[in-house]
């Protein structure tokens, strides 16, 4: 059963009749990110509006592959669950090498997470549950179709946007805009900024393909097939059994003449053999690699493709456009409400440069990996190939993506330095919490990301610690243990998880980030020094 | 088929794409000429650094057969 897209009405907005006001955040982008970027600023109770020149979800399955971390953001943000049971859970993938396979790879060794390795779930149904989603904050989340940025005038304190509709032209002033408009964003051309990196020369034929067939939920990719004439090729299975294939093109393949379906169907029957299957969605991309020197520009900041774009082997485009807003909504909504001064949002770019960077360092060498392009470049490549079936260690040197892991933010401004009493075990400042799963106090099963995040938490290990005014605190006590009776929130940690991946001891504590991040953790903490690392946290001076 | 002395298990940890991403750079711009050379270059640096004589035939060795060539062959 194929996607119906909805369409999505204008509804004529009272500036049009003259009415003037001013918002605190402007959005400009109803992808995945700019969504995502509007319920997380909900959630902080900022009103955004958030304009698309479209009227409907993305056409064509694009963004595919969301990995766990992305998950635990979406179940922050309420949309995880609807993901999950409709997406196609995988972990385990498999490399094949002409008709052998070489090599495969389970993403999620370990038990204890609520969230698996990656879901395969077409973007147009994350968009379509962002959007459900979005409509359950009608007073703050204010979403505009058919509404195209065509002027933008900056202020130190604040931007003018200049907005096309089908009935006219009307501005709108914001105190921040951000950028979620993709790979050609407009935004991007209005402040006439570069996109600095490079662009290879290979392009993938992407297609959607709609067949009964009982390949299994992983994620397979060949090395010179022997129905692709010696190029790579990528097979992923979605739901409602639709089947992604992508297929390596040669430099110097047409993509106009490539893209006919009279030419896409052979190349899918010498993959599928005799079953039948139709075509959904055919696309052809090139490979890039780049990203604006700078993600935040006064009062205009970019997010998602619109600051950077990596190519495809790694999942990390999405994924890392959804940590992009995990990073970027706590500090807005800090700004906005006076808890943190605006430098802290230095601290986006920052954080997210880095995070940038590595999806590109690792979606380059993937990239050429499979376009080798010197004679000495192929021949390491086709022995790492041929030594990969006898020798363990050439496994592990085939890259057919590194895939999506988050990035660490260790050792970054925000970070307070370790203690050294942990030794570097469990998660040093920086990392992005690992969940477990607890009980709750009444005994019920529940995780412990469901119980950090959207704001500071002190996570205190066996009993309260003292923590400075307004900073919640979550207590995990060890099984066997009940929960102090006037601790506030407590859990239970009945498995031992969250003893052993944060290498906790009775008394330690950590201070979480409101994206799930340790910012500083302490075997003997003191209300003094939470509240310093906090305020490093937040950017302010000390308090 | 394992030698004594060679461990086939992947050891590079976390640097595994730096190096090979390395290897790749380092030849860049070379001739085919230049690039055996540079090869064989860092093989001998990489067996005087392994200093174990017995390893380096081990690898020698393996690598011959890893390639399907007989272990030893004699001219004509």
């Amino acid at each position: 059963m194929r996607y119906q897209h909805q369409r999505f009405p204008f509804v004529r907005p009272a500036e049009l009749d003259g009415r003037r006001c001013r918002v605190p955040v402007l959005i400009v982008g109803a992808g995945p990110v700019g969504l995502a970027l509007a319920i997380d600023l909900a959630l902080h109770g900022i009103a955004s509006v958030l304009v698309d020149d479209g009227d409907t979800v993305s056409v064509g399955s694009r963004a595919i592959c969301w990995s766990k971390r992305t998950l635990e953001i979406f179940d922050r943000l309420g949309v995880a669950g609807r993901m999950v049971e409709k997406g196609v859970t995988w972990k385990v993938g498999r490399l094949f090498h002409g008709d052998k396979e070489v090599y495969s790879f389970d993403l999620l060794p370990e038990p204890g997470h609520k969230h698996p390795a990656f879901i395969n779930l077409q973007q147009y149904y994350v968009e379509e549950y962002l959007i459900d989603r979005a409509r359950e904050f009608p007073d703050l989340i204010d979403l505009r179709f058919k509404t195209r940025l065509v002027g933008l005038e900056r202020r130190p304190d604040g931007v003018t946007a200049e907005l096309d509709t089908p009935e006219g032209r009307y501005a709108i002033a914001a105190d921040w805009l951000v950028g979620c408009d993709g790979v050609r964003s407009t935004v991007r051309g209005l402040l006439g900024l570069d996109f600095v990196g490079r662009t290879f020369e290979e392009r993938f034929l992407i297609t959607d393909i709609e067949m009964k067939a009982e390949f299994p939920s992983e994620r397979w990719f060949w090395f010179e097939p022997p129905f692709h004439d010696g190029r790579s090729a990528l097979l992923h299975k979605q739901p409602d059994d639709i089947y992604r294939i992508d297929l390596q093109l040669s430099p110097d393949a047409d993509p106009e003449v490539e893209r006919k379906p009279e030419n896409v169907k052979p190349r899918i029957e010498a993959i599928v053999g005799a079953r039948p299957f139709e075509i959904d969605w055919i696309s052809v991309y090139t490979f890039q690699c780049r990203r604006l020197e700078r993600f935040v520009h006064g009062r205009v900041i970019f997010a998602g493709d619109s600051a950077h774009i990596v190519s495809p082997f790694g999942a990390r485009g999405g994924n890392g456009g959804i940590q992009d807003i995990d990073n970027l909504a706590w500090k807005l909504a800090a700004i906005l409400e006076g808890d943190a001064p605006e430098a802290l949002i230095s601290t986006y770019d920052e954080e997210r440069v880095r995070g940038a960077d590595e999806n590109i360092l690792n979606s380059a060498r993937a990239t050429s990996f499979m376009t080798p392009k010197s004679r000495m470049e192929s021949i390491f490549r086709e022995e790492v190939l041929a030594m990969a079936e006898t020798e363990a260690f050439a496994r592990r040197l085939v890259n057919s993506g590194r895939l999506s892991l988050p990035c660490s933010l260790d050792g970054l401004s925000l970070q307070s330095d370790d203690d050294p009493a942990f030794a570097g075990a469990g998660l040093v400042p920086g990392s992005p919490c690992l969940d477990a799963p607890v009980l709750d106090s009444q005994g019920g099963e529940t995780w412990l990301l469901e119980h950090c995040g959207g704001r500071f938490c002190v996570l205190a290990f066996g009993s309260p610690v003292e923590v400075p005014g307004g900073v919640a605190q979550l207590v995990v006590v060890p099984a066997g243990c009940g929960c102090p009776t006037s601790a506030g929130p407590c859990l239970v940690d009945a498995g031992g998880y969250v003893g052993e991946r944060y290498a906790l001891d009775s008394g330690a504590a950590y201070l979480i980030r409101p994206d799930q991040h340790v910012a500083a953790r302490f075997r003997k903490p003191t209300r003094e020094k939470i509240a310093s690392a906090l305020a490093r946290a937040q950017r302010q001076e000390t308090r | 088929m394992s030698e004594p002395g060679i461990d086939t298990t992947f050891r590079l940890g976390a640097r595994g794409d730096d190096v090979y991403a390395a290897l790749i750079e380092a030849h860049r711009g070379l001739s085919d000429e230049a690039s055996a050379r540079l090869n064989a270059r860092l093989v001998l640096i990489l067996a005087n650094q392994i200093g174990d004589a017995g390893i380096v035939l081990a690898g020698i060795a393996r690598a011959r057969a890893a390639m399907g060539v007989a272990e030893h062959t004699e001219t004509a």
